[in-house]
């Protein structure tokens, strides 16, 4: 939405690398021995990254984001992560979208910030993710967040064909679920949930219609969630928060093969986005936070890496300060943790970041304590 | 024996409450034998319980072989609670899988919850207090709650304190020491090989060693033996022990009783429903605590057969997929994508084996959000909306036996409604559905365009507020 004195709303776009992404194939040590030694198999030839310091380089999939990182728009946060860490991927995955590392969660930390965001819950679109099912980062009770599947076809009935079979359907639906308030406490919140359903799917489905651009995406779902993503934000329908997610990078086996692959289809997906963005004159009102659950282990298994800790995240995004954010950490045996990397900053010091210097909301409540904050956006 | 229209509605909020839904022709044969004989049929389920064993149905079904991955698993139960013919042995199994919620995220390995869930209809309509033992020794739950680190002289608390307040007695009926105290009888209670277990659970990777099942095993090296003090009495009291004292409280059978009531009765407790848990809570102490003589109670009680108990009760995920299927007539034979229906629970809220915490869903009107609602619906009116499906099928052909193949639209939505239900729906929605179906001319159900505006109208009617409830 457009503020009166003409400034957009700040967007926060969401990319989760579900399944564990390898960090230590992702932001290469590449002048380590250490990393060879380690890394026997699973091993990147050091000729092929793209060098970004003297010790430390993106995978080679990951041109696009060299591109942006050169531009100076990426910070790399290192070494992110939490105490005690779970390698399960759902304890794990739950803790970063709860925000809360020790007891279980059940408030997701962005469906707490929908709520700081629009308190009375007008607009159905302040969140919306692209995939089926709620992640639970969005999940918080009363709080409206769309949850698309497909730009194209979101809404009711998606299965019926016939244009005007459907649009009758819909009429009932408006109808059956518009009905007078008052009688039953249970009816009327379904009919007010089922009637925000109708509005926010009607008003989505607008965004794609409205949509131009010389970029063409790819056709693997990040590139078509992101292409989805620049639709809803390029509509100007005031959504803060877009949440996607692309995987597996449980690379257990072949990661070579795999992890290229996955990373081709996510680098590509981002630099597309941001170069829509930029066509658009608006690359300065989106961040994009990429994560994972955690990173593998340090030794590789001969095929692929296991479950380990110690994670990368990345913000990208016009005014992001780009550089290296968090330490890199040591792959010498005494500093390892169980044969993983150490974590050495705490996942919501970048939340409490983005929370407060990207959106100027208040972080302590939405991610359950004061944490200190990184310099990769202006504060 | 003549069939009424209000013995059929009896019966068919009766399988929905107790199973998930019945077909007319289902509910017909069940008027047939008796309320009374069809409730006492469903408390005592004997029998094979599929029309093929489960290692056969696991051959057939690839996507389910495989039980130790949560997706095989919920597949696997899914399938379970579609085809068997006993529902409220699997109704009740996951009413302590609510209950008693224990989740994939902290074990990593889904065949120990589903053998919980075995357990659960093995005793499950058996006394509390044993199904409270079984619980304490079951591994998954063991893990689950840290029991495996409960040790003599430095006792973990979470089983003990999740034991009283959410599986038992509630807040506010015991104190701390107790919690501390229940705990110490619980050392000991641990699984074979259980620090290796646990470390494989934590540490989660792929399975390059396989899965080691897991089991029971009671070290009385490392259990407390020494006097407790618990919920005021004194003794060298042991788990088993301890779980006696609870279920002899008052506030244990007002708990379960309720838990009971608002999962198979209604989401609100109100002045009637109170008077029907009291009646539970008799025969919770009368049958020495069998939950089989409390669900009787309810069942035939006053207040579950009255019209205030219809409808009064958001449908969980899981009832919305299993009961749209059913009705639809779909996979009632091996077919593949069984996996797929479980996915789509998850997709409304309810991940089968994937409880959120330790409490368990937040269930009722808190099912319902803008996501979760167009995923029910879009689920739902597919499955009754295709005319290829053949429980859509039989109900046009109900249609045309019983009212002729010449029909106008409002005999066709009330027709639906009832073969659908009983299911009385607000006048604005009722009138929606007719102006839909006036919309595509006279109706002659010989023709095929006829049967596919009474599937219309069966879509319609599966995406209606009222649809929503059971």
């Amino acid at each position: 939405m457009v503020t009166q004195n003409g400034n957009h709303d700040k967007t926060l776009v969401v990319v989760q690398l579900s399944g564990g992404n390898d960090t230590l194939n992702t932001v290469v040590p590449y002048n380590d021995g250490l990393y060879y030694d380690y890394r026997q198999t699973v091993q990147l030839d050091g000729d092929a990254v793209h060098p970004i310091s003297d010790d430390l380089a993106f995978n080679p999939s990951m041109g696009p984001v060299k591109r942006l990182w050169d531009e100076g728009k990426v910070a790399v946060i290192n070494g992110i992560g939490y105490p005690n860490p779970n390698r399960s991927h759902f304890r794990s995955m739950d803790i970063w979208h709860t925000a809360m590392p020790d007891d279980i969660g059940r408030e997701g930390w962005l469906g707490r910030t929908t709520r700081e965001l629009d308190p009375t819950g007008d607009n159905v679109l302040t969140a919306v993710n692209f995939g089926r099912g709620m992640p639970r980062a969005l999940g918080v009770r009363g709080v409206p967040v769309a949850s698309v599947g497909n730009l194209e076809t979101y809404g009711l009935f998606p299965d019926v064909q016939d244009e005007f079979m459907r649009k009758y359907a819909l009429e009932a639906f408006a109808k059956m679920y518009g009905g007078a308030q008052g009688r039953d406490a249970v009816m009327d919140f379904l009919g007010q949930t089922g009637t925000d359903a109708l509005k926010g799917a009607d008003i989505l489905r607008t965004a794609p219609a409205q949509y131009e651009s010389s970029i063409e995406y790819a056709a693997n779902p990040i590139a078509q969630s992101l292409k989805s993503v620049a639709q809803v934000m390029l509509a100007n329908l005031g959504t803060r928060i877009f949440y996607t997610q692309h995987g597996s990078f449980d690379t257990h086996s072949g990661e070579l093969v795999s992890h290229a692959k996955l990373w081709d289809e996510v680098a590509g997906a981002i630099g597309d986005f941001y170069d829509d963005l930029r066509e658009h004159g608006r690359e300065n009102d989106a961040v994009i936070f990429v994560f994972s659950e955690f990173g593998r282990r340090i030794k590789d298994n001969g095929s692929g890496t296991d479950h380990g800790s110690g994670g990368t995240a990345f913000v990208i995004g016009g005014d992001v300060q780009g550089g290296l954010y968090g330490q890199y950490p040591s792959l010498a045996p005494d500093m390892q943790l169980e044969g993983d990397l150490h974590f050495n900053n705490d996942f919501r010091m970048t939340y409490a970041t983005l929370l407060e210097r990207w959106f100027r909301l208040d972080s302590e409540p939405i991610v359950n304590g004061r944490f200190e904050q990184f310099e990769f956006l202006p504060a | 024996m003549t069939t009424t229209t209000a013995d059929v509605a009896l019966m068919a909020h009766l399988m929905r409450r107790a199973g998930f839904g019945a077909t007319r022709e289902e509910l017909e044969d069940k008027v047939a034998r008796g309320y009374e004989n069809v409730v006492e049929d469903m408390l005592n389920p004997s029998g094979d319980r599929q029309n093929l064993p489960d290692d056969l149905i696991r051959r057939y079904h690839v996507e389910h072989s495989e039980l130790r991955d949560l997706a095989g698993a919920g597949a696997n139960w899914m399938y379970r609670m579609i085809t068997t013919n006993q529902p409220l042995e699997e109704k009740l199994a996951l009413f302590w899988h609510s209950l008693f919620a224990t989740g994939y995220a902290k074990l990593n390995q889904a065949r120990a919850l589903l053998n919980q869930i075995d357990m659960f209809r093995r005793v499950g309509f058996g006394r509390f207090n044993d199904i409270l033992v079984e619980l304490s020794k079951d591994p998954a739950m063991i893990i689950w709650l840290d029991n495996n680190d409960n040790h003599d002289g430095a006792i973990n608390e979470n089983y003990g304190r999740e034991l009283l307040e959410l599986f038992s007695m509630g807040i506010g009926n015991y104190t701390e020491d107790d919690i501390k105290e229940a705990s110490r009888a619980f050392t000991g209670w641990t699984l074979k090989n259980a620090e290796y277990m646990s470390m494989r659970a934590m540490k989660d990777s792929i399975w390059p060693y396989s899965r080691i099942a897991w089991h029971f095993e009671f070290r009385e090296h490392d259990h407390d033996t020494g006097e407790k003090v618990f919920l005021g009495e004194r003794g060298e009291f042991d788990g088993a022990e301890i779980v006696d004292i609870i279920c002899k409280q008052e506030a244990t059978a007002r708990f379960v009783c309720t838990r009971l009531f608002q999962f198979f009765a209604a989401d609100e407790v109100d002045e009637e429903g109170e008077a029907a848990i009291e009646q539970m809570m008799a025969s919770y102490f009368e049958s020495g605590y069998e939950i089989r003589s409390v669900l009787r109670t309810l069942f035939n009680s006053e207040y579950f057969k009255s019209e205030a108990a219809r409808y009064s009760r958001v449908k969980a995920p899981v009832e919305t997929v299993v009961g749209a299927v059913k009705m639809a007539g779909t996979y009632r034979q091996p077919t593949l994508g069984v996996n797929l229906l479980a996915s789509q629970a998850f997709y409304m809220g309810q991940g089968l084996l994937q409880p959120p915490t330790v409490e368990g869903w937040h269930e009722g009107v808190e099912w319902i959000d803008s996501g979760s609602l167009v995923e029910r619906v879009n689920f739902a009116a597919k499955e009754l909306g295709d005319p290829s499906n053949p429980g859509v099928r039989a109900i046009v052909d109900r249609l045309a036996r019983d009212g002729g193949s010449a029909q106008s639209a409002a005999d066709i939505v009330d027709g639906c409604l009832d073969l659908m239900g009983p299911l009385q729906v607000e006048d604005i929605t009722r009138e929606a559905m007719i102006e839909f179906a006036t919309q595509f001319g006279d109706i002659d159900l010989d023709a095929e365009e006829s049967v596919e505006t009474v599937a219309n109208v069966m879509r319609l009617i599966a995406s209606t507020r009222e649809y929503q409830l059971a």
